[in-house]
């Protein structure tokens, strides 16, 4: 969570630092290769860049959905260095108490503007809460019994968990896809800029997503909890030292990466008006892949991470093949693991080795 | 040696297995042969038994990887597919009209069929090799790593390969894998001495699975006992101890990759033509688990404790979960129980971890880690902040 800090100006520069700043060039290009390649071939054939610069758009809105899931990651992994294998699903339950939550209340399509505003609100904060307790409970039960166990457990319960929530989601909502209802017409057409039109629904994700992260970013940049957040996350027994409470601190931390689940699971609800039991598992893996390339263990870095892997996964949508989309990330996944496991803002050392 | 703290002087005590329980293995051994003889030839427990059978093969393959090399595979399921997809490709009709047809070995009847067959030896080893090559190159992007990224370059390896699975009906216009339709009929083996290999008579199924399932057994002995297997237990332990005492981890690391995907290359080609047919839809990410629940449920690194693991859950999975049919709805509720395997294995994953996590039957080695290290290594790891 401290990466920029670290950049303290040295007057020579080794040769382990130089290979470094290649690998980030290196990885950059290929993030670049699709973006540049599709622009080119868009100014050959339209002479415009409108639909580049659409894709780009629905894959901030999409990327956005996964930042907010990646921030969950990044959390955890930043204080207990542990990919929560279940996290994917969290926010997949996140879209189910969403769905289930607008058949309480009785919100559909036909409700009015003020109606359909406070109903979210609710929604919102019962997603939040409904997934950041899950998560606090994951945390209880299955990882801090085994802190001290060999780094293989937790990551095994993680995935346990993982399934169990699957099931769960499996048994409340059956195996099919579910339409959760068009509540704000997703589809809607607002305004054009530059041949580019913006619908409803891309407002929505940032007007959701925006709060959440600068929310975040605030409480742990600035509260006194965030603080001990940070120091939990440099040296558990040195933060203990000090007087902090590991535990609460973990489990706060849990809390928070939940509460973004939360809101990523009502946002996807929302946007594409779909909810599945498995949807978690292949938005987990793309967040975690988001997580990875921003640095893992730093904020910024997800929020950034998954807007570029929407960007990447929307390309590749439209452009390629649908089908071909999954393997497409995941290779991304691995070139990054093999020329820059730091990612694009972490810090050195930390991942790889 | 005699200044040393009782713990230190039990762990490297060399492990020997007395000989009271080699008898007591060739007994059961000879008992789990002789099996077939007293049931049905073509009835639900040999099929179930022969699953298992297959199963043994490929935990043990994931065992060498995870359990030896401590190296967390998710994505063993890509092994599986490939070795499924080998007898697919080199034992059917599938290219009839595509390549020139191919025989060798096979039967009368199968050298009247178009396209490639081979006999099943050498789809064997042709697929422990192809599996064996992937896994090695399925290791270099993991060297540099640490455990759970390791995790996630294997889970999204195993990805990859089930989407291409899934898509490759249509690769550059060529159809590879035939997508979820798949690949079917299979040929069955034809090797001397066990017997016609039918869907009624399923003993000499369960007898290759038996024989494959020692030769692997026999392999993971050895192996574990080798210079390689005590390689791969100290990288487990700690790689830059390994590293300072002159051990190659690179070789090492891609020799357990290498090796256990050749396990799982030949459960895939058994299964394939078990089943008789290789469908994109088998290789999913929950076998993955599936198989990982095995190990874990048994023992990590525990060879025997694989075995009892495997055949547990083929029981769970194909016996307990099927016979649980109808029976929420007795108590008044509302789901299938066939829905709930999944989150068995999670349960399972979990429940282990935190109760038993050396599992079933802990090996000797790690069961004195786990208890008698865990001090011992807290100890030095304060001192060294």
């Amino acid at each position: 969570m401290e990466a920029s800090n670290a950049a303290v100006s040295r007057p020579r520069r080794s040769r382990g630092e130089l290979s470094d700043d290649i690998a980030r060039y290196v990885l950059i290009g290929l993030l670049l290769l699709m973006p540049v390649a599709f622009g080119i071939h868009d100014l050959a054939q339209d002479g415009n860049l409108s639909r580049l610069a659409t894709n780009i758009k629905d894959g901030l809105s999409n990327g956005a959905i996964l930042a907010l899931v990646a921030i969950g990651y990044t959390l955890v992994y930043g204080i207990i260095e542990l990919i929560n294998f279940a996290h994917g699903d969290v926010f997949m339950l996140g879209t189910m108490i969403t769905y289930g939550f607008f058949g309480t209340l009785g919100l559909t399509a036909a409700t009015g503007p003020v109606g359909i505003v406070l109903g979210l609100l609710l929604t919102l904060v019962v997603a939040m809460l409904g997934c950041g307790v899950l998560n606090v409970m994951i945390e209880r039960v299955a990882y801090r019994p085994l802190r001290g166990a060999p780094k293989l457990a937790p990551l095994i319960t993680a995935v346990g968990f993982s399934f169990i929530l699957q099931n769960i989601g499996l048994l409340w909502l059956g195996g099919s896809h579910r339409s959760v209802p068009d509540i704000i017409e997703s589809q809607h057409q607002l305004f054009t800029i530059f041949g580019v039109t913006f619908f409803n629904g891309d407002v929505l994700a940032a007007v959701f997503t925006v709060p959440v992260v600068v929310g975040l970013v605030a409480f742990i940049g600035r509260s006194r909890l965030g603080r001990a957040m940070r120091a939990t996350a440099q040296d558990a027994d040195a933060a203990r030292l000090m007087g902090i409470n590991v535990d609460t601190t973990i489990g706060l931390t849990f809390l928070l990466g939940g509460m973004a689940a939360g809101t990523a699971g009502i946002v996807y609800g929302l946007y594409q008006t779909d909810v599945w039991f498995f949807q978690g598992f292949q938005a987990g893996l793309l967040a975690f892949t988001a997580a990875v390339l921003g640095g893992i263990g730093n904020l910024q870095g997800a929020v950034m991470g998954g807007l570029i892997i929407g960007i990447i996964q929307q390309l590749s949508d439209n452009r390629i093949e649908t089908r071909w989309t999954p393997a497409i990330v995941f290779a991304y996944l691995i070139m990054i693991l093999v020329f820059r496991p730091q990612g694009l803002l972490g810090e050195k050392g930390r991942e790889a080795g | 040696m005699s200044g040393a703290p009782a713990s230190i002087r039990r762990a490297t005590e060399p492990l020997r297995t007395p000989w009271g329980q080699r008898g007591v293995a060739a007994v059961a051994i000879g008992v789990v042969a002789l099996l077939p003889l007293f049931v049905a030839g073509g009835g639900t427990f040999l099929d179930n038994a022969t699953y298992a059978l297959a199963y043994v093969i490929m935990a043990l393959g994931l065992n060498v990887v995870v359990g030896f090399a401590g190296l967390l595979d998710l994505g063993y399921v890509a092994f599986f597919a490939i070795g499924a997809y080998t007898i697919g490709w080199l034992g059917s009709s599938f290219f009839a009209e595509r390549l020139p047809n191919v025989h060798v070995g096979v039967t009368s009847f199968l050298n009247a069929q178009p396209g490639i067959h081979l006999n099943y030896l050498l789809i064997i080893v042709a697929a422990a090799v192809l599996a064996a090559g992937l896994g090695a190159l399925l290791g270099f992007p993991t060297l540099r790593l640490r455990g759970d990224y390791i995790a996630i370059v294997t889970l999204a390896f195993g990805e990859i390969i089930g989407k291409v699975a899934v898509n490759g009906s249509d690769i550059a216009g060529q159809n590879v894998t035939n997508g979820k339709i798949g690949i079917t009929p299979i040929d069955s083996p034809n090797l001397p001495v066990l017997g016609q290999f039918t869907t009624l008579n399923l003993r000499p199924w369960y007898w290759l699975a038996l024989i494959l399932a020692l030769i692997v057994l026999f392999i993971n002995f050895r192996l574990r006992d080798s210079r390689l297997g005590r390689a791969w237990i100290a990288v487990r332990e700690d790689e830059v101890a390994a590293v300072s005492m002159g051990i190659p981890t690179v070789k090492v690391k891609l020799l357990a990759y290498a090796i256990g995907a050749a396990m799982g290359g030949v459960a895939g080609t058994f299964l394939g033509a078990y089943i008789q047919e290789v469908n994109a839809d088998q290789f999913a990410f929950s076998f993955s688990i599936f198989v990982l629940a095995m190990i874990i449920l048994g023992g990590l690194g525990s060879i025997w404790g694989v075995v009892v693991g495997s055949v547990v859950l083929t029981v769970i999975n194909r016996g307990l979960i099927p016979a649980l049919n109808g029976v929420p709805q007795k108590f008044g509720l509302d789901f299938d129980p066939s829905q709930l395997g999944f989150g068995i294995f999670g349960f399972l994953l979990v429940i282990m971890m935190v109760l038993r996590p050396q599992g079933l039957i802990p090996e000797k080695r790690r069961a004195r880690e786990l208890t008698e290290g865990l001090d011992a290594e807290e100890a030095v790891y304060e001192v060294k902040r």
